[in-house]
C-alpha cells in the first residue's frame, strides 16, 4: 500500500506571531459591519428580516391558506362534486351540496355548496383538493399562512370566509375562464342528444 | 473632612459610575448585539420598543421639517452673525431686544444649527414602525427586565451563602475600580470662565477630577481586580454543578496566571513615567512629546507592553477569546451556569462594566488619559502658536475656546471617547477571534506573555539609562 505523505502547511513567522492575522481577521469584521450597517444599499448582505413588521413573500408555488374562487356574479364556482373532500387525506373538508331552485338556468345541471367548511387545523397542506377540483373552484394560491390565533374555532373556515379570501395577485376570480351554458363559447349541452 | 469634599467625592463618585453603569454598559451591550449580527449577515435584536400613539408617529415627519426648518434659522442667523463679525459689530445687536454680543450669538448658532439638524435626521431612527426602540436601546433594557423578572433557581444542595454572595463579589472590583480613575484635569473652581497660565501654581480651591487620589494607584487597581478570581472561583465551587467547578477552576487558575503578566508588563510604564498615581502619569504623557511632534502617548514609547496589556486583562476578564472558564461548547456556561435571574445579570453587568473600565485604564496608561494632543491648561497650542484672537473682532473666540472651563469638558470627552473605541475594539476582538484551548491559554501567559513582559522591563531600563 502506497503511503502518501501530507505535507503540513507552511506557517510563516507572520502566522505564528497571531497579531497580523488578528489584525487581518478584524479587518474583516470591521469591513463587513460597515459595509452591512452604513455601506450603500445594493451591498448590504444582511440576510434575515425584521419579521412582524417585515415579512418575505413566499415562493410562486407556496400552499397557503384556501381560497373558493368566485364565479363572474360573486357566487362560488364550485358545483359542490365533493371530489376535493374525498381526495383530501386529513379529512377536514366538509361539503353538503344543494341542488338549484326550480327555474334556475342552472337546474339541473350541476349543484352547488350549501355548506363548505375547512378546518384549517387538520389540513396538512399536500394540496389533493386543489389536484382534484375538476372546476378550478378550490385553490392554494393565496401567499399566506393561516394567521395565528388563540382559539380553535377561529381555524374552522366556512364558505364565506374561504369566498372573502383573494389570490396573491388580489383578484377573486381563475385565469380559467367558465362556459355557462348559453354562452358562445360553451360546447353546448342537448339534453335531447343525452349530454 | 469639610462638607465640601464629602461632596466632590460623592459628585465624582457618582459621574464615574453613571459614565460606566449609563454610558458604556448600554452602549458596549447595544453595539455589541449590532456588530455581532452585523458581521454575521444578521439583524440583531434591536425591535423591541414602546408603542407610540399614532399621532405621534403621523408626526414625526412634520417633527424632522421642523427641526430642519429651525436648524436653517440657527444657520442663517450664525452667517449674519458672522457678516456682522466681519463688519467688527461687537456691539449688542438691538436684535430681538437680546443681550448678547453678535460673537455669542455666532458661537451658539454655529454650535446650534449642526446640532438640530443632526437631530432632525436621528429623530425618524429612534423609531421603528409603530415603536420607540432608540436604535434598539431599548430591546436592551428590556432584556435586562426580563432577566430580573424571571425565576431565581437555587439547586438544592448549593452551599445558599456562598451561592448567593459570588455574583456581589463580582461587582466588586467593577465598581471599586472606578475610584483612581482621573477623568480630567485639575479643575479650579475659581476661574472657570478664565484663562489659565500653562505653568504655574494656581491658588484658590481646586479639585482633582478623580475620586481617590492614592500614591498607590496602579497597585490598587491590580489588588482590587485579583478579588474577580474570589468570584468566579466560589461561583463554580458553590454552585454543586461539575461543570461550574471546572470552570471555576479554569477561571481562577487563568486569573491567577495572567495577573502576573498584567502586573509585569506595566512595569516599563511605572519606570518611564516615574509614578505609580494615574493621574501623574495623564500629566506625564500631557507634558512631553514624542520624536517631537507626536503626543507622548504611552503606545508610543511602549507598544509591546500595550499589546501584551491589552490581551492580558481580556484574559483578566475572562473574555473572548480567552474565555475557557465559560466555554460553552465544553462546560455549558463555566462557573456561572447555575445562576439565572438578577444574579445572572449581576454577572453579565459585572463583565461589561470590567470592558469599560478596563478600557479606561488603558486609556490612561497608553493613550494619554484625559490630553487632547495641542490642548494645554491654557488653551488650545501647536507648534509654538497659540490660538489667541486678541485684538481682534474674533475675539471672543478664543477666549470661549481656551476658557479653563471649555478646555476641562474636551478634556473629559477626549478621555470617554478613547475609552469608548478602545472598548469597541475589545468587543470586535470578542466577536472575531475563536476562543483558544485551555492548554493554549496556559502556555500563551507562560512560556510567551511573562517572558516578553520580562524582556520590555529590561529593554526600557537600558533605553532610559542611556537616554537620560
Amino acid at each position: 500500500m502506497a503511503t502518501y505523505k501530507i505535507k503540513k502547511p507552511a506557517r510563516t513567522f507572520g502566522d505564528q506571531a497571531y497579531l497580523p492575522a488578528i489584525a487581518k481577521g478584524l479587518a474583516q469584521t470591521f469591513g463587513r459591519l460597515y459595509t452591512n450597517l452604513l455601506g450603500p444599499e445594493d451591498q448590504k448582505k444582511t440576510a434575515t428580516v425584521r419579521y412582524p413588521d417585515e415579512t418575505r413573500e413566499y415562493p410562486e408555488r407556496f400552499r397557503g391558506v384556501h381560497r373558493l374562487t368566485h364565479r363572474a356574479d360573486g357566487s362560488p364556482r364550485c358545483v359542490a362534486c365533493l371530489c376535493c373532500s374525498t381526495a383530501c387525506p386529513a379529512q377536514c373538508i366538509y361539503i353538503e351540496p344543494a341542488e338549484y331552485e326550480e327555474g334556475d338556468a342552472q337546474h339541473g345541471y350541476e349543484r352547488y355548496p350549501k355548506v363548505f367548511v375547512i378546518d384549517e387545523l387538520r389540513c396538512i397542506f399536500c394540496g389533493y383538493c386543489v389536484e382534484a377540483c375538476p372546476c378550478d373552484a378550490i385553490r392554494m394560491d393565496t401567499g399566506v399562512h393561516v394567521p395565528a390565533s388563540h382559539q380553535r374555532e377561529h381555524f374552522i373556515f366556512d364558505k364565506e370566509t374561504l369566498l372573502s379570501i383573494p389570490g396573491r395577485d388580489g383578484t377573486y376570480v381563475t385565469a380559467n375562464p367558465r362556459h355557462e351554458p348559453g354562452d358562445a363559447s360553451h360546447p353546448g349541452i342537448d339534453r335531447a342528444k343525452g349530454h | 473632612m469639610d462638607f465640601w469634599f464629602i461632596l466632590g467625592v460623592i459628585l465624582k463618585m457618582s459621574f464615574i459610575l453613571g459614565v460606566a453603569l449609563l454610558l458604556y454598559a448600554p452602549v458596549f451591550v447595544l453595539f455589541e448585539r449590532r456588530q455581532s449580527a452585523m458581521f454575521q449577515d444578521r439583524l440583531g435584536p434591536y425591535m423591541g420598543g414602546v408603542k407610540m400613539p399614532p399621532f405621534v408617529i403621523e408626526n414625526i415627519p412634520l417633527l424632522q421639517m421642523g427641526g430642519y426648518a429651525s436648524a436653517a434659522g440657527a444657520g442663517a442667523t450664525a452667517l449674519l452673525a458672522l457678516v456682522m463679525c466681519f463688519l467688527g459689530e461687537s456691539e449688542e445687536p438691538g436684535l430681538w431686544l437680546l443681550p448678547i454680543s453678535w460673537g455669542t450669538l455666532l458661537i451658539l448658532a454655529a454650535l446650534g444649527a449642526p446640532a438640530q439638524a443632526v437631530g432632525a435626521m436621528v429623530l425618524p431612527h429612534l423609531f421603528y414602525h409603530d415603536r420607540l426602540t432608540l436604535f434598539g436601546g431599548l430591546h436592551a433594557l428590556f432584556d435586562a427586565v426580563k432577566a430580573f423578572t424571571k425565576e431565581d433557581i437555587i439547586p438544592p444542595k448549593a452551599d445558599k451563602f456562598l451561592f448567593g454572595i459570588a455574583p456581589i463579589i463580582a461587582m466588586i472590583p467593577a465598581f471599586a475600580l472606578g475610584a483612581v480613575l482621573p477623568f480630567g484635569p485639575d479643575l479650579h473652581l475659581d476661574y472657570l470662565f478664565d484663562q489659565l497660565p500653562n505653568e504655574g501654581v494656581i491658588d484658590g480651591p481646586m479639585t482633582h477630577l478623580q475620586v481617590a487620589s492614592l500614591n498607590v494607584g496602579i497597585l490598587y487597581m491590580f489588588a482590587v481586580g485579583g478579588t474577580g478570581v474570589i468570584a468566579a472561583a466560589i461561583a463554580g465551587y458553590s454552585s454543586d454543578n461539575k461543570f461550574a467547578l471546572l470552570g471555576g477552576i479554569r477561571a481562577a487558575s487563568q486569573m491567577v496566571s495572567y495577573e502576573v503578566t498584567l502586573g509585569l508588563s506595566l512595569v516599563g510604564c511605572f519606570m518611564l513615567y516615574d509614578t505609580l498615581r494615574l493621574e501623574e502619569m495623564v500629566v506625564w504623557q500631557a507634558e512631553n512629546t514624542f520624536l517631537g511632534f507626536l503626543p507622548a502617548w504611552g503606545i508610543f514609547y511602549q507598544p509591546l507592553a500595550f499589546v501584551l496589556f491589552f490581551f492580558a486583562s481580556i484574559a483578566e476578564y475572562k473574555r473572548v477569546p480567552f474565555d475557557a472558564p465559560e466555554g460553552e461548547s465544553e462546560i455549558v456556561a463555566g462557573y456561572f451556569l447555575e445562576y439565572s435571574s438578577g444574579k445572572w445579570l449581576m454577572f453579565m453587568i459585572a463583565e461589561f462594566l470590567e470592558v469599560a473600565i478596563s478600557s479606561m485604564l488603558i486609556a490612561v496608561i497608553f493613550f494619554g488619559g484625559w490630553d487632547v494632543p495641542g490642548l494645554g491648561r491654557s488653551g488650545w497650542e501647536a507648534f509654538g502658536y497659540h490660538f489667541d484672537l486678541t485684538g481682534t473682532n474674533w475675539e471672543f473666540l478664543s477666549d470661549v475656546a481656551n476658557s479653563h472651563l471649555f478646555v476641562t469638558v474636551v478634556s473629559i470627552v477626549a478621555f470617554l471617547g478613547k475609552a469608548l473605541l478602545l472598548g469597541i475594539l475589545s468587543l470586535q476582538v470578542r466577536w472575531t477571534l475563536p476562543r483558544f484551548r485551555y492548554d493554549q491559554i496556559m502556555q500563551l501567559c507562560w512560556k510567551l506573555f511573562l517572558p516578553l513582559s520580562l524582556l520590555n522591563v529590561f529593554v526600557t531600563g537600558i533605553l532610559i539609562l542611556l537616554f537620560q
